[in-house]
């Protein structure tokens, strides 16, 4: 099936899963403004959205199967573009089966919270099917200005609020640098489109080199802060740490994952041509990111901030793959957020379990000897664990998803070796403070005063997700194969641009 | 309407508009009661307004009276009265001298900027819009039409986006906004 985007019913068609959610979105909306809150309708409202979630999915699953295709337009008909939405639409399930119970518990009652977030995942669909700058910059912020919002969403968490404002105000300062690099990459190539940007930026054909590395630079700054890297990562720990623990779940996995999926694809599908400018800068911030968020990680208690460190950490290593400078790296980047996003919501569905009406209990200390009361919680706790700090077969699909990475920085063309050192020395603190959580679960002894609580029933949709992520990653850890076959298929790789060199004209 | 045909008149006014509005912008930062600060905005945007006339863009220069000078204008000062900002002492100055010093940083930095900028030579390629673009568009368009034509073609999808965008803030906005159910805990 090929798509002809420059026709508006063949691009609302090839739109179709994006589409699903929001017109879902809309009409939840809707449903929930109708007469008075409760528990029971926001359990209803947030079925219905993991319904919608279902058909969408069902519409990707679908294209990818018929291979859809589509010539050039503002969006991207191609397999990358499928496994991330597969990926975000599993994580919205996630954050709103894990809200389902958690709002319950925290009296949080709009039916809204699980609306807005089928909304910030139509932006991230948009964000990774984009390929035009103009529909990336809607898309980042239809899926921020939601996020933002479901961070303040617990209207009696000082901290809640407290997060909301801190990520408003940074996330609208990193806007205001995306956009402007946007428009001077504009000014510079005359297009937004990333095809044609990229055929004009190998061909050398732009009107300023100053103009477009400006733009580039201030791109890569406001991408930076999109995805927490370092030293652009100040807002993450308090945001993360004052959000609801579901939305948590959602920023570290989805927000990051559909970011870093446009990144990728800005930057490689446009601004291949100048990879020797962005290059070092890249490298460094990788670099950076990945000491700074283990090191600190190493320090933390709360479980919640110890987990925001180590969301950064990760997009340092995610962006080795970028560092690495090549579109066969995408493949590297699917199997990665796969892995990566059933680990964080295996660990906090483990969160949302244990905690009780207001979160007291989240110091990492809090989980000693849950081993002898919690048994099946804590195997999965320490399965997502091991994955994060990409341990083999133990750790499931996280060994493979580490390996990849370093398979793609150690393959590409320029070979990125101190970096794959890097990303091993630094996995290798990581441990320090994973493998901590394991430690103190299964062999510290039960203490009697503030420990979370006895046993009490588990919500059965955080049973649910605990169990099916932890179950997949374990999975993928013994049949790696399954996902790789899908992660570099036919149509998985970005479109590097091919400069046509009759267009070629000496500057 | 080009810079040759008018000349020193054009230029005179040109400059006028420029100057009055770099001065009311720095008056505009500097300004500790926040509606004499929103006052020198309005300034801004109107000499803003009027040198988008003289490059030709009408429409643009015409929303932004309605848009920025008017509208938004007007929600500032609802906001400033709401949270009973209206006297300078009331208000601490976060702002510190390193802060300052950065933001006066950056500031030169663009000012540098624009200078490369300017001074980088534009090469007459082939994606680089005739010098008399614009006119032909006006000509054969019309103002509205010349912004209208992108915008409702080339941009639909993004124009389409933007209605979902608008759509959530409002919504949050909304949802963060008002009373908790009295059935809430």
């Amino acid at each position: 099936m090929a798509f002809d985007l420059s026709q508006s019913m063949q691009l609302i068609a090839a739109l179709t899963p994006d589409i699903i959610m929001m017109v879902g979105g809309m009409v939840l909306m809707l449903v929930s403004a109708w007469g008075t809150e409760s528990v029971e309708r926001q359990r209803r409202v947030g079925t219905a959205a993991i319904g919608v979630c279902i058909v969408s999915a069902v519409f990707v699953v679908y294209f990818m199967a018929v291979h859809a295709t589509a010539g050039s337009g503002v969006i991207a008909v191609d397999n990358f573009r499928w496994i991330v939405d597969l990926v975000l639409l599993a994580a919205t399930a996630g954050t709103i089966a894990l809200g389902l119970d958690y709002n319950t518990r925290e009296g949080i009652l709009p039916a809204e919270s699980h609306v807005l977030v089928i909304f910030a995942t139509s932006g991230m669909m948009i964000l990774a099917a984009a390929r035009d700058l103009t529909i990336v910059f809607l898309g980042i912020e239809l899926m921020s200005i939601a996020v933002y919002i479901l961070t303040g969403m617990n209207r009696r968490s000082e901290k809640s609020a407290e997060g909301a404002i801190k990520y408003f105000l940074l996330g609208a300062f990193s806007t205001g640098f995306l956009l402007y690099g946007i428009a001077l990459v504009y000014g510079a190539t005359g297009t937004t489109s990333l095809t044609l940007i990229g055929e004009r930026v190998a061909a050398h054909q732009i009107m300023s080199a100053p103009m477009l590395l400006t733009g580039i630079g201030l791109m890569l700054i406001g991408f930076g802060f999109k995805v927490a890297l370092a030293p652009f990562h100040m807002w993450a720990p308090d945001v993360y740490e004052g959000a609801p623990t579901p939305i948590t779940a959602y920023m570290a996995a989805a927000v990051k994952a559909a970011a870093f999926a446009a990144f990728l694809r800005v930057f490689l599908e446009a601004f291949a041509g100048e990879i020797p400018s962005w290059h070092v800068a890249v490298w460094w911030l990788a670099a950076i990111t990945m000491v700074v968020g283990n090191l600190i990680a190493l320090a933390s208690k709360d479980i919640k901030r110890l987990l925001a460190y180590s969301s950064i950490a990760h997009a340092g290593y995610i962006l080795v793959v970028l560092a690495s400078g090549q579109a066969l790296g995408s493949s590297a980047f699917l199997f990665y957020i796969v892995a990566y996003t059933l680990a964080t919501f295996g660990a906090f569905g483990v969160v949302v379990a244990l905690g009780q009406s207001g979160e007291p209990y989240l110091n990492v200390d809090d989980y000693a000897g849950l081993w002898t009361v919690r048994p099946w919680l804590s195997v999965s706790m320490a399965v997502c664990m091991l994955s994060l700090l990409g341990f083999p077969i133990f750790g499931g699909a996280g060994f493979f998803a580490k390996w990849y990475v370093i398979q793609s920085a150690l393959y590409a063309p320029e070979p990125q070796t101190r970096l794959a050192v890097l990303l091993v020395l630094t996995s290798v603190i990581s441990a320090g403070y994973y493998m901590y959580v394991v430690l103190v679960m299964f062999m510290k002894p039960r203490r009697e005063v503030n420990t979370v609580s006895d046993p009490r029933s588990v919500g059965a949709a955080t049973r649910w997700v605990i169990g099916l992520s932890t179950v997949i990653l374990l999975f993928l850890g013994v049949y790696p194969n399954a996902l790789v076959s899908l992660t570099q298929g036919k149509g998985s790789y970005l479109r590097a641009p091919t400069p046509q060199v009759s267009q070629v004209v000496p500057r | 309407m080009s810079m040759d045909n008018f000349g020193l008149f054009y230029q005179f006014h040109f400059y006028l508009f420029g100057i009055i509005a770099i001065v009311s912008a720095v008056t505009f930062v500097t300004r500790r009661s926040p509606v004499a600060a929103a006052m020198w905005l309005i300034v801004t945007m109107f000499c803003l307004a009027a040198e988008y006339v003289m490059l030709d863009a009408q429409f643009i220069a015409a929303m932004q009276v309605l848009l920025y000078a008017g509208a938004i204008m007007v929600i500032f000062l609802f906001v400033i009265m709401l949270l009973n900002l209206g006297e300078a002492s009331d208000i601490t100055d976060v702002r510190g001298i390193g802060g300052k010093l950065l933001a006066g940083f950056v500031g030169l930095i663009l000012i540098a900027e624009v200078g490369v900028l300017t001074r980088t030579g534009i090469p007459s390629g082939k994606y680089v819009v005739a010098r008399d673009f614009l006119s032909q568009q006006l000509a054969t368009y019309g103002a509205v039409g010349a912004v209208a034509r992108p915008l409702y073609r080339d941009y639909s999808l993004a124009f389409e986006l933007t209605s979902v965008l608008l759509l959530v803030a409002i919504a949050g906005a909304v949802i963060l906004g008002r009373k908790e159910s009295s059935s809430a805990r």
